[in-house]
């Protein structure tokens, strides 16, 4: 059953009166900044002495079995944190999925042999068509993610969602940069941290996080700065024990995540005089083991537009799919998508320094 | 010589072992193994070296655990927290001799 039509206008409207979601700094494209500009990225990270090319490094870099189907619904976020890869924020109407494009993709999740829907933005549970997509990839049988940033759970607008998405298993992907206040405020806003806490109780309360695989609640760090994440499994521990012990938390497990040097992230690297030296330190740091379980092997990601990309990563940077029917989910064709050449550039160098970094987490 | 100190001295650190390569082996292998995981998690050993790196007051030590503890999610107020450690001891340590002054005073006064 279709639920009420919900307007985007409305949601925008609502997000430009929202007083309540704090917000550490103003998208690159409502700021006319260069950078909001794919390709001055891209030519921002060539133009970097570096001593070794990313295709020379990850040779063996091959497509695996189709896993993931990666959604983004669009740009729109209730935050603007200061390392956002998408550039996403409350004024980025102009980059959502129109409800043809929703139909299709629903249409090719139905048909595709992918075991996860993955749905990222933005906040994608501002999207109009949210709860038509979680229900339609249940409903397929497939098991969804949600990539969520908390605050995003309090608004409203929201009233419920957490419950409703109980009921359909889904799992809560939650970015949190740390499980104190500091850095996760430095990054996300002034009290970014609080609101967060609040909506893990909410999910705690809702059965996530207590062990149950059909209400896994994951939480996603990534580095408050210049520098490539702890190990996984040791933060992981440490994060148990503080969640618990300061505020009653509990969850499932954590994802360490580096954070790429593309968009907002690498505007910061620039203006803090720190991107040399952080592109170094991805170069010193490239681990050949974490190439195996890079998502972009098992992972097809579809733009708010239904162009195909390998990953989030590659989409922000128009680097789309080279496929013999075009970059487009209406023509998808998986055994064409199976032969494809994946598409790297110099930003790719953050998925494979240190323990690597993938949309599941460290690879190696 | 122009200056004693330059930042590209740590990332040179390894050149230390040219003229002596067999010493810097043992050292570098045995560095490598303080840092590992072991009774102290590889966090807390990095917390100490900041600490450590404040009381030697070795500014290459402050730029490397500075960063480590950060890779490591350490956050500002906690690395602080680690600096005061070493502050109080180097505050202590003096205060404490003066137990020793107290003795010569007392045995060379009236």
């Amino acid at each position: 059953m279709r639920e009420a039509t919900i307007r985007l206008e409305d949601v925008a409207a609502d997000l430009a009166q929202d007083r309540a979601t704090p917000r550490a700094t103003k998208s690159l494209n409502r700021r006319g900044a260069p950078l909001a500009a794919p390709a001055a990225q891209l030519a921002l990270l060539d133009s970097l002495p570096l001593r070794a090319e990313f295709a020379a490094l990850a040779q063996g870099l091959a497509p695996a079995k189709l896993e993931i189907f990666q959604v983004n619904l669009g740009k729109l976020c209730n935050m603007t944190c200061k390392h956002c890869h998408v550039d996403a924020g409350p004024d980025r109407t102009d980059a959502m999925m129109d409800d043809a494009t929703v139909d299709l993709v629903l249409a090719k999740i139905r048909a595709s042999s992918a075991h996860t829907v993955d749905i990222t933005g933005g906040a994608p549970e501002l999207h109009p068509r949210f709860r038509d997509v979680v229900q339609a990839a249940f409903d397929a049988g497939k098991q969804v993610m949600d990539r969520c940033n908390l605050t995003v759970l309090l608004l409203p607008r929201n009233a419920g969602l957490v419950e409703w998405l109980a009921e359909r298993n889904v799992e809560i992907v939650a970015s949190l940069p740390h499980y104190r206040r500091p850095n996760t405020d430095a990054q996300r806003g002034d009290g970014v941290f609080e609101r967060s806490v609040r909506a893990l109780r909410n999910l705690n309360a809702a059965g996530y996080g207590k062990g149950d695989p059909k209400k896994r609640l994951t939480l996603v760090s990534n580095p408050a700065g210049a520098f490539l994440g702890a190990s996984q499994a040791v933060v992981e521990r440490e994060w148990r024990e503080g969640l618990q012990k300061n505020f009653s938390i509990s969850f499932d497990r954590l994802l360490v995540l580096n954070n790429m040097p593309i968009s907002r992230f690498l505007e910061w690297l620039q203006d803090s005089g720190n991107l040399e030296a952080y592109l170094e330190r991805l170069v010193n740091a490239f681990n050949p083991a974490a190439v195996d379980d890079l998502m972009c092997r098992n992972t097809l990601s579809v733009g708010w537009d239904g162009r195909l990309y390998d990953c989030d990563f590659n989409q922000m940077l128009d680097l789309e799919l080279s496929l013999p029917a075009g970059p487009h989910v209406r023509d998808l064709d998986e055994e064409a998508w199976q032969n494809r050449r994946i598409v790297t550039a110099r930003h790719c160098f953050g998925c494979t320094a240190g323990a690597g970094s993938s949309c599941g987490g460290q690879t190696a | 010589m122009e200056n004693y100190f330059k930042s590209q001295h740590l990332a040179d650190f390894g050149k230390i072992s040219d003229a002596s390569p067999e010493l810097g082996k043992k050292f570098f292998d045995y560095y490598g193994a303080v840092f590992a995981e072991g009774a102290l998690t590889a966090r807390e050993k990095s917390l100490i070296a900041l600490a450590v790196a404040h009381a030697v007051q070795c500014p290459y030590c402050i730029d490397a655990y500075t960063l480590d503890c950060q890779s490591k999610g350490v956050d500002l107020e906690q690395m602080t927290e680690a600096v005061h450690v070493a502050v109080a001891i180097r505050g202590g340590s003096s205060l404490v001799h003066g137990m020793q002054m107290r003795e010569h005073a007392q045995k060379a006064g009236m």
